[in-house]
């Protein structure tokens, strides 16, 4: 057997047992965890696939990004286990279709040869899968990626304009204020002269 | 070497690459035990104290060169208490997710153009997706520990690295549009030229939200409110004690040693001269990661502490935006005759 295969299998089955316990852990930030390993195997496997950026970029953005906002949100719930399984019978049809559609997918991807699905050639060492990607995404498919592009930042806006609000009898700083401030504004210099204390009267 | 080539045949590959990681892994702790011992020689230096001078070596004091090897000792024989109701494995897990990636991220560090682990392509996104994992150690420790201080020390930090990791990809971003290669030996090479090529000049907005970042990133000091010990007493580890504590503070001194040496690498000519009649080699490096952890000593030792909020402005609503109007001026005026500027 030859060396990449062996990898390919430590990664695979890596990657199925996390999937497993995706959805089989009880407590969610076992199971968000267990996501993080999956994807991460995943992108072992993409880089076995000479698909150096993506498998890169999927650590980045999902590992390093995405599972880290996740975990936060779910280290902050109290999920009532119990709650999440009442509807456990009523999701499955939908669930099972889901399920089947991508079994069929994988079919066809992995039985692609049958499809005719040529694999390609494989690429010499010094081949820039990076600059390659780079160059199509930039002229090729510049259209396609600056409107997904714009998408996104459309959700963005949209995802924060939801929690934008303005709630009266808030007490908040303006740190530009803050910034602003200067001994002058703060403390006032009075001269005065002295005093005699009042004398106390019964 | 050729003799034991022969001598091992096809397991002389793994075997010479191990040999090589230990050549990098055995001087990256050395330095972090002695940064420790220089962070507090200083530190108080600054604060006009004496900082460790007792423990020596052999009956001598030698200006307490032993104390961070005493010190090591100390944590190694001390007993790992585990916090019940904590969640064990997770617990003891932490640790390792944050020492990792800190580890990891130098096989591809360029030590000087042929003295390097791993030359490949990406190494910049490598290292940036490499060190962006270092935040799970923080945030399962804090969880895990069943504390609502380390739960709110590692939500502290959590928060903190993902915003200031998106100014520092921008920065780098920069960094590789000048350099136009994401591999850090051509990166280096591309600031051949002396002093006033290198990139912290054209790229100086960069190279101060890099900087700053950086030791926002590291949770240092004064960005260290993950572990503010007037609020929180000791954020995320605090119910960490013995080897289980000093993993993480290996790991917090092996990032700084990381962030300086790609501070240097980036924006500092790596090791390039700065002057054309000296020769280029790894003394220069050294002496710009020595200068630049020096910086952090300083910051450490000059700033009060950040607020909370104040820190989320500054990386969300200054660093940022800041970031972006420079790459749209570098990305504008490289179409134009003032794009050699940037090169």
């Amino acid at each position: 057997m030859e060396f990449t295969t062996v990898v390919f299998y430590f990664f695979a089955a890596i990657l199925l047992a996390a999937g497993v316990r995706v959805i089989t852990a009880r407590n969610p930030v076992h199971a968000a965890l267990a996501l993080v390993l999956a994807f991460f195997t995943a992108a072992g496997l993409w880089m076995l696939l000479e698909a150096e950026f993506l498998a890169i970029t999927l650590v980045l953005v999902y590992v390093g990004a995405v599972m880290v906002l996740f975990l936060f949100v779910v280290m902050m719930l109290d999920i009532n286990i119990e709650r999440m399984r009442q509807g456990f019978w009523d999701y499955l049809p939908i669930a099972g279709l889901v399920a089947g559609l991508m079994v069929v997918e994988m079919v066809m991807v992995l039985g692609g040869e049958r499809f005719g699905l040529v694999a390609p050639e494989p690429k010499p060492a010094d081949y820039s899968n990076t600059r390659e990607l780079g160059l199509l995404l930039y002229t090729e498919y510049v259209y396609p990626f600056e409107i997904a592009a714009v998408i996104l930042l459309v959700a963005i806006v949209a995802a924060i304009a939801l929690t934008l609000r303005r709630r009266p009898g808030v007490k908040w700083m303006d740190p530009a204020r803050q910034v602003k401030v200067t001994h002058e504004g703060r403390i006032r210099m009075v001269n005065l002269k002295p005093q005699k204390p009042e004398s106390k009267t019964e | 070497m050729q003799f034991f080539a022969e001598l091992l045949g096809p397991a002389w590959l793994p075997v010479w690459t191990l040999v090589k990681i230990v050549a990098i892994v055995l001087p990256v702790l050395v330095v972090v035990a002695y940064l420790t011992y220089a962070e507090r020689k200083i530190i108080g230096w600054m604060q006009i104290r004496m900082g460790p001078n007792r423990v020596g070596f052999f009956g001598f004091r030698l200006w307490g060169l032993g104390q961070p090897i005493a010190d090591a000792v100390k944590l190694m024989t001390k007993e790992i208490i585990i916090p019940s109701g904590s969640s064990k494995g997770l617990f003891l897990l932490a640790p390792v997710l944050a020492i990792a990636p800190a580890m990891a991220a130098w096989a591809v560090i360029p030590f000087t153009d042929t003295l390097v682990l791993a030359n490949i392509d990406a190494s910049l996104l490598y290292i940036m997706a490499i060190t962006s994992m270092g935040v799970y150690g923080v945030v399962l420790a804090g969880w895990a520990s069943n504390s609502k201080y380390a739960f709110l020390g590692g939500l502290r930090s959590a928060a903190q690295i993902v915003s200031y990791e998106i100014a520092m990809g921008f920065a780098l971003v920069g960094v590789l549009m000048s350099a136009q290669s994401l591999n850090l030996v051509e990166i280096v090479e591309a600031q051949r030229g002396g002093f006033w090529q290198w990139y912290w000049l054209p790229l100086f907005p960069m190279f101060l939200v890099y900087l700053i970042s950086g030791v926002a990133e590291l949770n240092r000091a004064p960005f260290d409110v993950a572990e503010g010990e007037s609020e929180i007493v000791a954020g995320f580890h605090v119910d960490y004690s013995g080897m289980a504590f000093a993993v993480f503070f290996l790991a917090e001194y092996a990032n700084m040693i990381l962030v300086s040496a790609l501070t240097s690498l980036m924006f500092l000519g790596g090791w390039l001269s700065p002057v054309p009649f000296l020769p280029d080699g790894f003394f220069w490096m050294a002496a710009k990661m020595s200068f630049v952890l020096l910086l952090f000593l300083w910051f450490r030792a000059t700033f009060p502490r950040y607020r909370y909020d104040q820190i989320m402005r500054l990386g969300w609503k200054v660093f940022i935006p800041v970031t972006l109007v420079w790459l749209v001026l570098m990305g504008a005026a490289m179409q134009t005759p003032l794009g050699s500027l940037f090169h």
